[in-house]
């Protein structure tokens, strides 16, 4: 153990912190996504499984991440698009 | 026929003018170069003020895409070196007072008389920055280690590359390696990996910039200065020497120091 390290403040070295917040943001600006696209996606989304499913639409989010290529590398990510999709209640519709 | 390179950033303040007056003044000086620069910040003109001039301006660059006067008219001669020469922006007009058709003819005849032309882009994206590449063949892209000049870097170089430049070669400036040391800034290799682009230097922070800026005349030839040889490096290998990074080691602190004679070791 680092004795010295109890009188830092922080744990994580603010250069850590820059890299990934510059990292998602260049995802985002490289991607040429805008917040008003990102809501087309999403009310889209609710439209097309709303036949299916009730969703929980207050809850719900979509939004441009980086994923972990594959599980060894941890270094090595890519863009994703995740959405979160809460469910209040699957139709019968769906069950057949 | 010389080269036209143009210096660029995208965010303001991160050293455009200052890393054109030293590479402007290093391959004039040290690799005997007839070098121009040309300021195309118009309305917001600093690289004469930088490089001592600004009491020898009669002509600028509006004027000469005007034809008011003739090229050489405007063209100020270095108050120290005989073939470095700078092209003033106007500081009365706006951006749109000259057009990427006009910038790129005057590239053309400034390259059959010079061995570099360089261009000194204004901060942004839209009309001047758009004027400031259009005659240009190569482009540096100046950053400084913070997020949000790294991510207009990044916007910029995308903007280069639309735009048809093959390799745009990065600039890091102001990079202070105590606080690398400490994590505490970005490092070299941090930003490379995200912008994915050639490395053409480091300049580390140094105070003597300042004190040139307030002189008026380059760091690139202060002997004494830090940044004045990284710059002298970077004018090197724009000739096409190999000259490996300065060392950017810093000595110890006493609190380290200390540290080191107890046995802690640190982990970075």
């Amino acid at each position: 153990m680092d004795f010295f390290k109890l009188f830092s403040k922080e744990d994580v070295a603010s250069k850590e912190i820059a890299k990934e917040r510059l990292k998602l943001i260049l995802v985002h600006d490289r991607a040429n996504v805008s917040p008003k696209f990102l809501e087309m996606i999403k009310s889209q989304l609710i439209n097309l499984i709303s036949d299916y499913i009730e969703v929980e639409e207050e809850g719900m989010e979509v939004k441009l991440t980086r994923i972990k290529k594959d599980e060894e590398e941890e270094d090595t990510t890519v863009p994703a698009l995740v959405a979160n999709i809460p469910i209040k209640r699957i139709k019968n519709i769906a069950r057949v | 026929m010389g080269q036209v390179i143009v210096i660029t950033s995208g965010k303001g303040g991160v050293g455009k003018t200052t890393a054109t007056a030293n590479i402007g003044t290093g391959l004039a000086h040290f690799m005997r170069k007839r070098v121009v620069m040309i300021d195309t910040d118009i309305g917001l003109r600093n690289l004469d003020v930088v490089m001592g001039l600004e009491n020898r301006i009669v002509y600028d660059i509006v004027d000469v895409v005007n034809g008011e006067c003739r090229l050489k008219q405007a063209l100020i001669r270095d108050k120290r070196f005989d073939n470095l020469y700078l092209l003033p922006a106007a500081q009365t007009k706006d951006k749109t007072a000259v057009s990427p058709d006009q910038m790129k003819k005057l590239c053309e005849q400034l390259k059959e008389d010079f061995d570099y032309v360089l261009i000194d882009s204004p901060a942004g994206i839209e009309q001047g920055f758009k004027n400031a590449i259009a005659g240009a063949e190569k482009a540096f892209v100046i950053t400084t280690p913070e997020v949000s000049a790294v991510r207009d870097a990044d916007r910029v170089i995308g903007l280069l590359e639309a735009a048809g430049f093959e390799e745009p070669k990065l600039i890091i400036n102001r990079i202070r390696p105590d606080m690398v040391k400490k994590g505490d800034m970005m490092d070299i290799n941090d930003i490379l990996d995200i912008l994915a682009i050639g490395l053409l230097g480091v300049i580390p922070e140094d105070e003597k910039i300042v004190i040139s800026t307030n002189r008026g005349e380059p760091a690139v030839v202060d002997e004494m200065s830090r940044a004045g040889q990284a710059y002298r490096n970077i004018t090197r290998r724009i000739e096409g020497e190999d000259v490996p990074l300065m060392s950017l080691d810093v000595e110890p602190t006493l609190f380290e120091k200390i540290k080191m004679f107890f046995g802690f070791r640190s982990k970075r």
